[in-house]
């Protein structure tokens, strides 16, 4: 069990991305780069940063950087929402596009882009399902 | 959650609600056609009442593209106007709200996301005319833009793309002729029957997406036999609005998903994809999802379809559907289009990348994969009867 928000259960999600043919089939053209932000509220105090380069079907890297470094990468995009939200699409209580259309899950980046790789992104939150996870709240 | 709708003037004679309100410069988005059509000039007359200088861009083309935007977008950038009007179908609404957001938030057509505030109506507001009784787009904050180079539509939105104002005048639709009737009239359809069965539905799509479907049983093969039947007419205009709230707040489903597909590769027009796809989408949707079979039943009993179990009341609704789309002149196959068996196989892979890509893909109770998808389209195209 790892807790959401960790190097550890970044990197589980990087393995579990790695391992997941229809993601590979789904994301074969995507070239993108995320922050996923966990904002303060509860038990998480401070913005947590966890950075996803997602490349041709495959994860290339995880990382989890302190708010004080998160210039550190320049993704193309930053999708930041409260835990509890996370949770939500995590657990699939709410589709991903849903969540940036209703504005609980906040999207910085050619939504346009995003918009053409719906199953990537259906698959993405497969492989977050993947992953046994603990929340911080 | 939350659910938005404009504030909405219908009836006859309700253009003149374009006397009352207060501002200085409109800027128009329109098509040619309206604009052969004198119906701007309707429009322009009753902002003359108001004071309001007008400026009408009419350029708009079916399936309005990025370019088409930008340039939109440049002449409103001189002009600054405090209204921004869209009048027409689908395609010159979803043109001027992106013309709004692009002049007034100083981005690009794609650089938009529903996470952004742009702080719109500190430098204008925005209204819908419609001009066909379809699209629904004066009640919604969707956008569909074509990307000319990746021959693909690009849906996009904000909530504040979302019209202040509504405007529903029979005029506008009179002289719309029987085969736009049909095949937008089966775009409201599917707006309401889709609305309300996706799992984004909540109880405020419900009402207007029921009464929405039952105007059209109604009122859509008498609006297409005779265009001058004007209570028909009427209460078309009301149940697209009625449908865009329906989907606007609720999304759409698979037929959107394999008309935009379709559309996009052989260019056929947006409702005519949608009456053709619907029944093969609805019979897809319900031989996988006992809960939208149940919600395909309410819907024939609330429309006095039938009444009877779940099963055998979603099969006359599905019929009903399939009855009305040759009623009203529309395609129920692939092949009535004209489009080469060859042509459609080769471009497979292409349209099943392009829907199970699209976001009302994953908005149903079945969400399909790519082999089914394939199926889908296939049984589309030869008519034929989908049971898996």
């Amino acid at each position: 069990m790892a807790v959401f928000g960790t190097l550890e259960w970044a990197t589980a999600f990087m393995n579990a991305i790695n391992a997941s043919k229809p993601y590979e089939d789904a994301a074969k053209t995507w070239e993108g780069d995320f922050y996923f932000i966990i904002e303060p509220g509860g038990a998480i105090k401070e913005p947590g940063y966890q950075y996803v380069d997602l490349w041709h079907g495959k994860c290339r890297k995880v990382d989890v950087i302190p708010a004080a470094e998160k210039d550190k990468y320049k993704p193309e995009f930053v999708l930041s929402a409260s835990i509890a939200t996370w949770r939500k699409v995590a657990e699939k209580k709410v589709d991903p596009i849903q969540a940036i259309v209703t504005r609980q899950l906040k999207l910085t980046g050619n939504m346009g882009k995003v918009m053409r790789a719906v199953k990537a992104a259906q698959e993405l939150v497969n492989c977050v399902t993947q992953v046994q996870t603990e929340y911080p709240e | 959650m939350f659910f938005g709708v404009p504030f909405i003037v219908f009836g006859d004679d309700s253009l003149q609600y374009l006397n009352t309100i207060k501002g200085t410069r409109a800027f128009i988005v329109t098509d040619a056609n309206i604009v052969k059509l004198g119906l701007h000039e309707l429009v322009k007359a009753e902002l003359k009442a108001a004071n309001i200088e007008c400026k009408v861009f009419d350029g708009v083309e079916p399936d309005p593209s990025i370019q088409t935007v930008e340039k939109a977008t440049a002449i409103a950038k001189d002009f600054k106007p405090d209204w921004f009007i869209g009048l027409g179908g689908g395609s010159s609404m979803d043109a001027c709200k992106s013309t709004m957001v692009c002049s007034c938030a100083g981005i690009g057509p794609l650089d938009m996301s529903p996470s952004d505030f742009f702080d719109l109506r500190s430098k204008a507001r925005l209204l819908c005319i419609p001009t066909t009784s379809g699209t629904g787009s004066e009640a919604t904050w969707a956008i569909v833009l074509t990307d000319i180079e990746g021959q693909r539509k690009v849906a996009l939105g904000s909530y504040e793309t979302l019209p202040d104002v509504a405007i529903l005048d029979p005029r506008m639709v009179i002289s719309m002729p029987p085969h736009v009737t049909g095949s937008t009239g089966m775009d409201a359809l599917t707006h309401a029957i889709e609305g309300y069965t996706t799992i984004w539905r909540t109880p405020f799509t419900d009402g207007p997406g029921l009464a929405a479907i039952r105007l059209i049983f109604e009122n859509l093969k008498k609006a297409v036999d005779n265009g001058k039947d004007e209570e028909a007419r009427k209460n078309m205009m009301y149940a697209a609005c009625q449908a865009g709230t329906c989907f606007g707040n609720g999304m759409a489903g698979l037929a959107h998903s394999c008309g935009h597909a379709l559309g996009g590769i052989f260019h056929t027009p947006h409702g005519v994809a949608m009456g053709l796809y619907l029944p093969y989408t609805m019979e897809y949707v319900a031989n996988g999802s006992e809960e939208t079979l149940q919600r395909y039943a309410e819907i024939a009993r609330f429309c006095g379809i039938k009444q009877g179990n779940d099963k055998e009341c979603c099969n006359a609704l599905i019929a009903a559907v399939r009855k009305l789309v040759k009623d009203v002149g529309q395609s129920s196959s692939v092949k009535d289009l004209k489009i080469d068996r060859d042509k459609y196989m080769k471009a497979m892979p292409d349209l099943v990348d392009r829907a199970v890509n699209e976001a009302m893909s994953i908005a149903v109770t079945r969400v399909p994969e790519s082999e089914d998808l394939e199926k889908m389209f296939i049984c589309a195209y030869d008519g034929k009867e989908v049971d898996f």
